[in-house]
């Protein structure tokens, strides 16, 4: 297995420009790191730090503002993998409230149900009532589109969004950018955006300075990891064409239930653990469903994301941490991640 | 009386040759007429159709079950029929009335395809 994961990411290094920066080692080393992956962007360029304890503490400290990004906590799901997901989901949140600084929001990138059902959706909001983050921003994945084709997720989260959920919005100089890619799927595809979402984004965008870093976060990751599993969106080329000119760019993405990164040039993407269950690396399983892992390693492989921003540097410090982390750090020093 | 013996015997023969002949050529004469009104079953598991193709005589029912340990759905790419999202072990059914090939996928999961051929 170790093998064919080497080989998988070696395939993706190749698409990577090369500008000097030793990306291949240092991608491989994020790329074994886990869950305790510390990045930062400063300018565009992407630049590895020594994950100590104190850094996990540093990353928020000073930061202009902080944000966690959780996923795929499907509620609903409870099968050998995780009978209780809003257990870990709870743990998850408990986590979330116990960070130095409190998040100024949560993105939560889809999944949030199992089959769309409304229970499921009122258990989801209120475990999130316990959140220290009240503003907590969505988009939907596959299962919360089972109904009416997502008819129940836009009623209670498609305020204020256009066409199946997509949207937009500022934080202190950086503008964020919900895209749903899980609406309209066609036979033998994998994720999609559509026309009308495409030409949204592309005026959105238009006349905003290119020192604006952009954050797109959306259900299936916006590159492509694994055809065979769908891991990947057929059209997000054209919205990635639509972002080339800004400086930074950070894609955040969930649907895999597993950490995967890539830098390319100036963009840098992320797909986040789940709260709910891990699945397998691309090609390592028969298929892409839950994986069992041993209980006592459940929390070890969900998790969530704690991303912070410096205005100064224009820098988005992303930092993974599993559930079984309680400190944000020490999982950064147990797997010996100096990212080097 | 021998010339017609011998016609008797040779119509005889041929019929059952001809009998022979049929019998052996399509061994499951009988299975197939009751297969008209039987069902076939498609088994989702592991993110797949199996079979991913199946052949079904005209007025045959097929049969979806989940097996799987994530919902899916089965739904024609032409309209021609729809599951609701099938929870692990649910089932849908649904009778093909004319002959035709019918690709469907999954809608959740879309790399997921099949097809009935139906004749």
């Amino acid at each position: 297995m170790p093998e064919q994961k080497q080989n998988f990411i070696d395939q993706n290094l190749q698409d990577l420009n090369n500008d000097g920066v030793d990306r291949r080692g240092f991608l491989k080393c994020m790329a074994w790191a886990g869950t305790g992956l510390v990045w930062t962007v400063a300018g565009g360029v992407p630049a590895s730090r020594a994950f100590t304890k104190s850094y996990g503490k540093d990353a928020s400290k000073g930061a202009d503002f902080t944000f966690v990004q959780i996923s795929d906590s499907h509620i609903g799901f409870n099968k050998p993998a995780n009978p209780d997901v809003t257990a870990t989901l709870q743990v998850a949140i408990d986590k979330i409230n116990a960070m130095p600084h409190k998040p100024d929001f949560i993105i939560h990138t889809g999944d949030l149900s199992q089959l769309s059902k409304p229970s499921e959706f009122d258990t989801l909001d209120q475990l999130l009532t316990g959140a220290s983050a009240k503003q907590i921003y969505f988009v939907p994945g596959e299962h919360d589109m089972l109904s009416d084709n997502g008819e129940q997720y836009l009623q209670r989260y498609g305020k204020g969004t256009k066409g199946t959920g997509w949207y937009s919005f500022d934080q202190k100089g950086v503008h964020f950018v919900g895209l749903v890619n899980v609406a309209n799927l066609k036979a033998g595809g994998m994720g999609s955006l559509g026309h009308e979402q495409l030409e949204w984004l592309e005026d959105d965008l238009k006349g905003r300075s290119a020192s604006t870093p952009i954050v797109l976060f959306a259900h299936i990751p916006l590159w492509t990891i694994y055809p065979d599993w769908g891991w990947g969106t057929d059209d997000s080329e054209q919205a990635l064409s639509y972002v080339k000119r800004f400086g930074s760019v950070t894609v955040l993405n969930g649907h895999i239930h597993q950490i995967m990164q890539k830098v390319e040039g100036k963009v840098s993407f992320h797909t986040a653990m789940s709260t709910a269950f891990p699945q397998p690396a691309p090609g390592t399983a028969p298929s892409a469903g839950p994986m069992k892992v041993p209980a006592d390693q459940l929390r070890k492989v969900l998790g969530i994301t704690d991303v912070n921003y410096l205005v100064s540097g224009r820098s988005l410090a992303v930092v993974d941490s599993s559930l079984a982390d309680s400190d944000p750090s020490a999982s950064g020093s147990a797997n010996g991640s100096g990212g080097r | 009386m021998k010339r017609n013996s011998f016609w008797v015997a040779s119509f005889t023969a041929a019929v059952i040759i001809a009998i022979v002949l049929l019998v052996a050529g399509s061994p499951n004469v009988t299975a197939n007429d009751q297969a008209a009104t039987a069902n076939a079953e498609v088994k989702i598991d592991n993110f797949v159709f199996g079979p991913q193709t199946i052949t079904v005589p005209v007025g045959a029912t097929v049969t979806w079950t989940n097996n799987d340990d994530i919902p899916h759905t089965s739904v024609s790419t032409e309209g021609v029929f729809k599951s609701k999202v099938l929870d692990t072990d649910e089932k849908f059914s649904y009778k093909f009335t004319k002959a035709g090939t019918y690709s469907y996928y999954c809608t959740i999961h879309p790399k997921m395809t099949g097809k009935v051929v139906v004749q």
